[in-house]
């Protein structure tokens, strides 16, 4: 995993840069992906797993992690769940709108350093947006033998499956591909039940696998409780977790969670027993 | 490469790791089927007599909605135990079980196998102890599926 990278010096993190939706996709009823292309200067290129700050003028401003490795285009692609005033302006925004971007902020996945052995992808509902990235990144050097990649999604519904047109290209990269949802109408060719049953049965090696979590906490916790039970050592597992980020740039404190401040140390962290105390202890 | 049926008992992980003698008791009530895409496996409310070690293909779980079209509540595949009513009475079996493709099993008579269970408690106990750790992942699952993790704002 690479450490907290802010954007390069020069850079003006906290002054958002103007940038125009290019592409909008609905992904479910509350979710859309937006592509973002910037109107003069550019951020630096973000590596998968890391958010930048989007601003929707003159509502307020939110973190949102990349959904889709950086390209020569300079455009940068989010997925953005419908859940306030600032992702309602974001997912209702149209092409040719502006939106302001800063960043890239905090810890990626580190994927660097994976493809060599076992990588384990466990997504829970709008958690697979920060993954999608790394996922492209492996399995384009699966394409070219690297190691073998597995990708496990819950969702709560059929409907609520997002990122279908990645999941589609990463099974034909070659990527072993597992969607379960919480409850379907009969027909539904996927799984029924919990995102952790998955894990049993996609053949993968636990001593030589590492594993990426994203989604709710409490669903990161049992994903890593059933990983950690198959095998894979808790120091192979890295997840990633969200707060109140507001400066991105660690000064306001607003997303402490213990000693880390995730919008610097974060989100992309490795597991721990410490780690395993903070998701388990209940809000002060 | 044709495997025996204690072989094919002894390979699916309810039985994994037991002595060898288990499977041979186990084969004894044992047969191995084959179920269509689309086939009802077994339905609600009837009389629960079979267990399925399932062996290949996905089973689907559903409940049935008056005028609408049935809900899936669980997909099991390779691996999996499907049936646990045969365990308790009235042995009755509570959902619909449906292959989603072609389903290879061995099926074992619920009847034959509690009667080994009473005649040997320690084999009995060792059944129950396998049967619980399924039946107990299985809640477990439920219940965090009940806290609709994906789909709420927590509260």
């Amino acid at each position: 995993m690479t450490n907290a990278s802010s954007a390069p010096a020069g850079t003006p993190v906290l002054v958002p840069l103007a940038y125009r939706v290019v592409a909008r996709r609905h992904e479910t009823a509350d979710v859309t992906t937006l592509r973002l292309s910037p109107v003069a200067d550019a951020v630096a290129p973000g590596r998968p797993g890391q958010f930048n700050m989007l601003s929707a003028f003159g509502v307020g401003e939110a973190a949102i992690s990349l959904s889709a490795a950086p390209d020569a285009t300079g455009e940068v692609q989010h997925t953005i769940r419908d859940v306030g005033p600032v992702s309602h302006a974001l997912c209702t925004s149209a092409p040719g709108d502006l939106v302001g971007v800063r960043g890239p902020f905090g810890t990626d996945w580190g994927v660097d350093d994976l493809g060599y052995g076992d990588t384990v992808v466990v997504a829970g509902g709008i958690g697979l947006a920060p993954l999608a990235g790394a996922i492209d990144v492996l399995a384009e050097r699966r394409r070219y033998g690297g190691g073998r990649v597995f990708v496990a999604v819950g969702a709560r519904n059929p409907d609520q499956v997002m990122l279908r047109a990645e999941l589609g290209r990463w099974l034909a990269a070659g990527v072993r591909v597992r969607v379960t949802v919480d409850a379907a109408p009969a027909g539904f060719t996927g799984g029924v039940g919990l995102v952790t049953q998955l894990l049993p049965g996609l053949g993968f090696d636990p001593a030589r696998t590492t594993a990426l979590v994203c989604g709710p906490e409490v669903m990161i916790r049992f994903s890593v409780r059933a990983l950690v039970d198959l095998g894979v050592p808790p120091g192979a597992v890295r997840v990633s977790l969200e707060r109140n980020m507001q400066c991105g740039t660690a000064l306001c404190g607003h997303c402490q969670l213990g000693p880390l401040l995730l919008c610097r140390d974060g989100p992309v962290v490795t597991w721990n027993d410490e780690l395993a105390t903070l998701l388990t202890e209940n809000e002060r | 490469m044709i495997q025996t049926l204690p072989e094919l008992i002894a390979a699916h992980p309810l039985f994994a790791g037991l002595p060898g003698d288990v499977a041979e008791l186990v084969a004894g009530c044992a047969r191995t089927v084959a179920f269509g895409p689309g086939r009802l496996i077994f339905s609600e409310g009837e009389r629960a007599e079979t267990l399925y070690l399932l062996r290949r293909g996905r089973v689907a779980l559903e409940v049935r909605r008056p005028g609408k079209a049935p809900l899936m509540v669980e997909t099991l595949s390779a691996g999996a135990l499907l049936g646990w009513s045969w365990l308790l009475p009235p042995y009755r079996w509570h959902l619909d079980a449906r292959a989603l493709g072609t389903v290879l099993a061995v099926a074992i008579d619920a009847d034959c196998l509690r009667a080994k269970a009473d005649k040997d408690p320690e084999f009995g106990y060792r059944l129950l102890q396998r049967m619980s750790a399924v039946i107990v992942d299985r809640l477990q699952a439920t219940r965090f599926r009940l806290l609709d993790l994906y789909g709420a704002v927590a509260p």
